[in-house]
């Protein structure tokens, strides 16, 4: 088999021409890399709030979404440095709140129930948000130094583009310290897999729930200002398509698993940049939800997906 | 002392407990006995918070804990080692034993010890998964992890259920033994009424949400009825 047959390689090697140069080839990499660090981020809020609700919380592109909204907000008339964390609180209320709202009250309903009431949700902040900034798209502040551009050998990209993948990987490896080694994370870990023996060993299950959304809202605000950096304009409905894009991703890496979105959420990020650079832009959205049904239908619990039998 | 009075329990139309009133004095161990569908898990799931009483009051030491949320139960002193053991499979033995100390913020590691010392299986295995236990040793590991949070009443429920014989003879000699060494209170019910009456200083039959017959284990062990219906023996 010669490269030439290999698809990605064939982005060099077109009829025996070069299309791209590898500095070119490299440059779309840290692009994807970059689109897939603020993918995984937000794959990590579906992955967590499905492992411990069994909910697929369809709200929470549009928390993304308002979060971008904040930022505008806040950056009107705050300092940057105040501005970031005020955006990171007012996001991590929101997500509360809509758990509070929306889904403690059906804690006990059918898992139907609650996946409607996050449908209704996410149209509500969606509708909610053209009432109240139009539809218009509304330009994304900058944060002094984000954007500015760096060269690194032959690549040059702004800071954004080489701080996301680094920051995501930090915040998984406190995520998963977070939940591998506190007691707040034993709690999670216990309250994901039985409700009543979790309750049974004094660990308050609404408040362990609430901790899972808020940590599940601060990572999409991180997100949201990576991301909107880099897209610099807000408008109601850009959390949807991420949002979708992002619930694939964890799908695809197996939906409970945090280990699992990360990986989902990169190699979205980095197909997705894939198919743009070789020239099908127009089915890069496509791509992503062609993983959907292809992993739904070969492998239904995604790469890391949890085991579902366990000898009790 | 627990006191239980006049407790009735509903699941929607259905009265599953009619009324019940029972105390289980400090240091004892009382088991409740009855077919299935008699109440009993109802009552101890009552007693636990996990299922709401829909009249009649529970008493822990004369404070009324009848609303209280069940992980604040365990704060006071009630914990409930559930049917059917519910150990966490995917946490190792050891952080299932630490879990049970939840709500406890001092220093685990005399009562790790203490714990292995009970349960000298569950110390060799203390990095596997709980998943890959044994039922006996999984019912062990409950019994440790209910210990942890230091209760002054453990609630087991149908310890010995699906376990050979041997098994449920060493579970129930341990559950003497943490009750005569610790001085924890046991509320245990069982479907092995012969094992549950032996270890018992006080029993209470329970017959379609009614307390029936009330004695001491040795008592109800003698009675003719008992025998009859539980214990497999002609009258």
């Amino acid at each position: 088999m010669s490269l030439y047959s290999i698809p990605m390689f064939r982005i060099f090697y077109f009829k025996g021409k070069s299309l791209m140069s590898l500095t070119t080839f490299l440059q779309q990499c840290l692009t994807g890399i970059s689109l897939g660090g603020a993918y995984a981020l937000i794959a990590i809020g579906y992955t967590m709030v499905y492992g411990i609700l069994r909910l697929i919380n369809f709200a929470h592109g549009d928390i993304f979404m308002m979060a971008g909204y904040f930022m505008i907000f806040a950056m009107a008339s705050l300092p940057w440095f105040i501005a970031l964390p005020v955006v990171l609180i007012v996001t991590t209320a929101l997500g509360v709140g809509i758990e509070r709202v929306a889904y403690k009250p059906l804690r006990s309903a059918p898992r139907m129930s609650v996946m409607i009431s996050a449908i209704g949700v996410s149209y509500l902040l969606q509708n909610l948000a053209t009432y109240l900034f139009t539809a218009l798209p509304m330009g994304y502040p900058e944060v002094p130094g984000l954007k500015k551009v760096y060269q690194l050998g032959g690549l040059s990209a702004s800071f954004v583009t080489f701080l996301t993948p680094v920051l995501t990987l930090i915040l998984v490896y406190l995520l998963i310290t977070l939940i591998q080694h506190t007691k707040m994370g034993m709690a999670m870990r216990a309250v994901s897999k039985d409700y009543e023996t979790a309750s049974l060993m004094g660990i308050d299950i609404n408040r362990t729930i609430s901790i899972t959304f808020a940590i599940g809202s601060i990572l999409a605000a991180v997100g949201s200002i990576l991301y909107f950096t880099d897209r610099m304009t807000v408008f109601p409905f850009s959390g949807s398509l991420p949002g979708m894009k992002c619930f694939v991703a964890a799908v695809f890496g197996g939906i409970g698993s945090i280990p699992g979105a990360v990986v989902g959420g990169f190699l979205i990020g980095m197909g997705e940049t894939a198919l743009v650079a070789a020239g099908y832009s127009t089915f890069s959205d496509a791509f992503t939800f062609v993983i959907l049904i292809v992993i739904l239908l070969v492998r239904p619990t995604g790469l890391f997906g949890e085991k579902t039998t366990n000898k009790v | 002392m627990l006191k239980v009075d006049d407790l009735k329990i509903h699941y929607g139309g259905i009265e599953a407990v009619k009324g019940i009133s029972f105390d289980v004095p400090d240091h004892s161990i009382v088991t409740l006995i009855g077919a299935n569908g008699a109440g009993k898990s109802s009552t101890l799931r009552t007693i636990a918070g996990l299922v709401k009483a829909s009249s009649g009051t529970i008493s822990l030491d004369g404070e009324d804990i009848t609303n209280m949320p069940s992980a604040k139960r365990v704060g006071k002193g009630i914990v409930l080692c559930p049917e059917g053991r519910r150990v966490f499979p995917d946490m190792t033995v050891l952080e299932n034993i630490k879990i049970g100390a939840y709500l406890r913020n001092d220093d685990l590691t005399d009562d790790i010890e203490n714990i292995y010392n009970l349960f000298p299986r569950l110390k060799e295995r203390n990095w596997q998964l709980a998943g890959t236990l044994s039922g006996g040793e999984q019912q062990m590991l409950a019994v440790a992890r209910s210990l942890m949070s230091n209760p002054e009443i453990m609630m087991l429920d149908e310890p010995s259920l699906g376990l050979a014989p041997i098994v449920v003879q060493e579970i129930f000699s341990i559950i003497k033994k943490i009750n005569k060494e610790r001085g924890t209170t046991i509320l245990l019910i069982e479907q092995n009424a012969n094992m549950a009456l032996k270890v018992a200083d006080k029993a209470y039959v329970m017959e379609t949400g009614r307390i029936t017959l009330s004695g001491t284990g040795a008592e109800l062990l003698a009675n003719d009825d008992i025998k009859a219906a539980y214990l497999g023996k002609k009258k």
